[in-house]
């Protein structure tokens, strides 16, 4: 289970001067955006196309993220485009010649109380009816799939079950951001850090281009892709978005042995925990609940995760917390993306991903190329327009995010 | 983060509840208000980098809500 890393190639990307103009010009260059970029060349023969990316490339969240891949969500919308990026995944280091330690060790989501019970129920059937695997576990189950896990029924939350998909895992985040980056880049994509979005060329409700710290860029296509910052870039160009950026905290100890071979989520404690191929426990903790933009969160809110993962896993109370950081997300009113057209012509919108975007980079990047090459939204991405937050077709899924929103 | 609550003085923040971003007023004729106004009352918020007002109720103290300005980048805080 634990591979060694792979030898990374040595040569990734060009770090060319922006053109004067592209066909298309992607916003943020973090997975989704270099996704995007990806399948923009290969799906659909666009190559004239700059990612932009105010610091350095796969630097802000797809650096700061838990890189759980999983696709047990609740309803339609979600299960077919988040499946569509599992199916992805399953062939992504082949696709990309690169390695990026794509595991499928399986995703489990500890349950403790019944009315957890009932939903977990719900959402495998659910998952089952949408083609998805998904399977539940006793307690003695639980405890035969992931022995650390402590399920005596002392526990002030006792484990009463999981629901558990094996095809869920982890992959390496900055292997996936590189391999985007490296295949885009070899089909002619510009890949241009350091600069920075600071207007937009309008005319009339049109965007013809961006204005950066670099210069101005005319632009065929603009499509903004940079998740917790995306209100300050809308709003550039006199767009509002129902977007709130928060942070969200992860941590992780130091190198151990393997101890833990599988993802294992708890929604009710507050858990999400995996051990990384280096051997660190990467932990999620929750979200702050005010609005920030300073990749910094509240200490008590990594005691009170810490104070749940020791209970739930005994084993880990004397291992050390290395380092702790935050990442800033876009939460949207329903925990769902907004993906596609707006009101501005020739202006796209990729965010609101919010706690779980890394899973949907595939995805993500795959139907934005499309809704960014066809001029229309790819059927994976219709439901996920702004509009609907006017019609009221929204799609709810707060119970099947990670974090509590 | 010390929040002051202009009763209870600076508390740590984990005694109070966000609020979210202040100034957000009922549509002033609810009657008449179509889809899109109610898409803007009900689900868009400011979202600045910078300085936001906005709520917060002491919730582990004397309960009361009340409105500051915190920059939400340096989570400095100013008197609203």
């Amino acid at each position: 289970m634990m591979r060694e890393p792979h030898p990374h190639p040595d040569h990734l990307w060009r770090n060319p001067e922006p053109k004067r103009s592209y066909d298309v010009v992607i916003v943020g260059a973090g997975g989704h955006g270099l996704a995007t970029a990806y399948y923009l060349a290969k799906n659909h023969g666009i190559t004239n196309v700059a990612v932009l990316e105010r610091g350095w490339l796969a630097g802000g969240n797809m650096a700061r993220n838990t890189t759980v891949i999983r696709s047990n969500y609740l309803w339609d919308e979600s299960a077919a485009i988040y499946e569509h990026s599992l199916k992805l995944w399953e062939h992504l280091s082949e696709e990309l010649d690169y390695d990026i330690l794509f595991s499928q060790r399986g995703v489990l989501a500890l349950v403790h109380n019944q009315s957890g019970v009932r939903e977990a129920h719900r959402r495998i059937n659910a998952n089952r009816l949408s083609g998805i695997d998904a399977e539940w576990l006793t307690p003695a189950e639980v405890k035969a799939f992931c022995p650390i896990v402590n399920i005596s029924p002392d526990l002030r939350y006792p484990v009463m079950g999981g629901a558990l998909q094996r095809r869920g895992g982890i992959a390496k985040h900055d292997y996936v951001a590189w391999a985007f980056a490296r295949k885009a880049d070899q089909m002619g994509v510009d890949l241009i850090q350091n600069c920075e979005v600071t207007g937009f060329e309008l005319a009339g409700d049109r965007v013809v281009g961006v204005r950066t710290n670099r210069g101005s860029i005319a632009a065929g296509k603009v499509a903004l892709c940079a998740a917790g910052h995306s209100t300050v870039l809308a709003s550039m160009a006199g767009l509002d978005l129902p977007i709130q950026s928060h942070p969200l905290q992860a941590l992780v100890s130091e190198l151990l042995e393997p101890v833990l071979h599988c993802v294992v989520m708890s929604n009710a404690v507050h858990v999400y925990v995996s051990q990384a191929h280096k051997g660190e426990l990467v932990m999620g903790s929750g979200m702050d609940p005010y609005n920030s933009y300073a990749q910094r969160g509240s200490p008590h809110v990594i005691e009170f995760q810490l104070a749940a993962a020791c209970e739930l896993f005994p084993i880990f109370s004397r291992a050390h917390v290395l380092r702790t950081w935050a990442g800033i997300v876009d939460i949207s009113p329903d925990a769902s993306p907004i993906l596609g057209l707006t009101p501005i012509e020739n202006l796209l919108v990729n965010c609101g991903w919010g706690t779980g975007g890394f899973k949907a980079t595939p995805a993500s990047g795959w139907v934005y190329a499309y809704t960014i090459a066809r001029g229309e939204p790819h059927a994976l991405n219709a439901p996920y327009t702004l509009e609907r937050f006017s019609t009221g077709a929204l799609i709810d899924e707060h119970g099947a995010a990670g974090v509590a929103h | 983060m010390l929040i002051p609550c202009p009763w209870c003085g600076e508390r740590e923040d984990n005694e109070f509840t966000y609020g979210g971003p202040a100034q957000v007023a009922y549509p002033s004729d609810p009657e008449a208000a179509d889809d899109a106004s109610w898409a803007r009352y009900v689900f868009f918020r400011a979202n600045p980098k910078g300085k936001l007002a906005e709520r917060w109720v002491h919730s582990a103290g004397c309960r009361r809500w009340f409105n500051v300005v915190r920059d939400t980048v340096t989570h400095q805080i100013t008197p609203a």
